[in-house]
């Protein structure tokens, strides 16, 4: 691809992302957010962080996979434990890596 | 966070705790980094553009699949669209941090716009679920400066690496660790739960629509369901909000 339209979508990018970005905390004023969007708020982090973090651990290759040799679900489900229990985000991130690397050099 | 009873923590303070805070994630984000620079190189762009990717995008896993997209010759109109659907869930977030950030100057407001990424919402939501807005807008700069410095830096280390990053150290699974441990400290009660779970499942059943859309549909009824168990445990009249 010519490096001018790379550019050409690196400036687009930004425009859309940094527009969505700025959407509710500039551009739309704050009476305009729905009620029940303002009632829902605490509700997004856990929704949107949950909904790319199961399909990272369940689907490999395109298809779900809940078995043992899913190394990745493995090694997350102990990370989750980690994560659950003691609420430390080095540890839990150390953990997860460190278990699929063992499991993988089996 | 530890403040004093009375008086609202130093804007210096929140700054700093707020980098501090960022700190443990920079362990996810790091090798995500590496990765993207590495990925960037290998699909053919100049390492400025890969670059420039980062510091003008500024947005992980819709740089990724931009430079995928590029890979496979799509269009740049194509590249474009996606990486805005990608990034719809930046709504949200820009929703869901408006009534703390509204009192803020305008510069305030496009700066902590321009770093809102999904590890340094999740830490500023923490933050101002804590109470007093006092310097809180420090906080947050400070969660997304460290957030930024580290994108670039392990995106530059990535483009020099290039090819000698080996995919058998897996470290795209970094990412979802960290999304991991920022979800568990959410999970603070029931609705939560059902909210996290439910947009968690969903994101499973609808992962076949294209531009992760089913993403933002998996999170908007996550968010649904987490205010109707609320709704079922406690009368209409009590509603919080943040």
């Amino acid at each position: 691809m010519a490096e001018t339209t790379v550019w050409l979508i690196i400036l687009g990018g930004l425009l859309g992302t940094y527009l969505t970005r700025l959407s509710f905390i500039l551009l739309i004023p704050a009476d305009r957010v729905p009620v029940v969007l303002h009632r829902g708020l605490k509700y997004i982090p856990p929704a949107v962080l949950s909904a790319i973090l199961l399909p990272e651990l369940v689907i490999r290759d395109g298809a779900l996979d809940l078995t043992l040799s899913n190394y990745r679900l493995v090694a997350g489900i102990i990370a989750a434990l980690v994560a659950w229990r003691l609420k430390n985000t080095w540890l839990t991130i150390a953990t997860g890596m460190v278990t699929l690397w063992l499991l993988m050099a089996r | 966070m530890k403040r004093k009873k009375d008086g609202v923590p130093s804007a210096r303070r929140e700054l700093l705790t707020g980098i501090r805070d960022q700190l443990p994630l920079l362990l996810g984000v790091i090798p995500f980094g590496l990765i993207f620079g590495a990925l960037a190189i290998s699909v053919g762009l100049s390492p400025l553009a890969a670059q420039g990717f980062s510091l003008f995008v500024f947005a992980g896993s819709a740089q990724f699949i931009a430079v995928s997209l590029i890979g496979e010759s799509a269009s740049a109109l194509v590249v474009i669209l996606t990486i805005i659907l990608v990034n719809l869930r930046h709504a949200l977030y820009s929703a869901s941090l408006a009534p703390s950030l509204a009192h803020l100057p305008r510069p305030w407001k496009l700066a902590l716009g321009w770093l809102l990424t999904d590890e340094a919402f999740a830490m500023a939501s923490r933050r101002y679920r804590g109470g007093k807005l006092g310097n809180a807008h420090w906080y947050t700069l400070g969660t997304g400066l460290t957030l930024w410095a580290a994108w670039q830096l392990s995106t530059a280390a990535g483009i020099a690496l290039g090819a000698g990053l080996p995919p058998s150290l897996s470290l795209d699974f970094a990412l979802p660790l960290t999304f991991m441990a920022l979800v568990a400290p959410t999970l603070v009660d029931r609705p939560t739960l059902a909210a996290a779970l439910s947009a968690g499942v969903l994101a499973l059943a609808l992962i076949n629509l294209p531009f992760k859309l089913g993403l933002v549909a998996a999170s908007i009824a996550g968010v649904g369901l987490g205010l109707w168990v609320e709704s079922r445990i406690r009368p209409p009249s009590e509603h919080t909000i943040g």
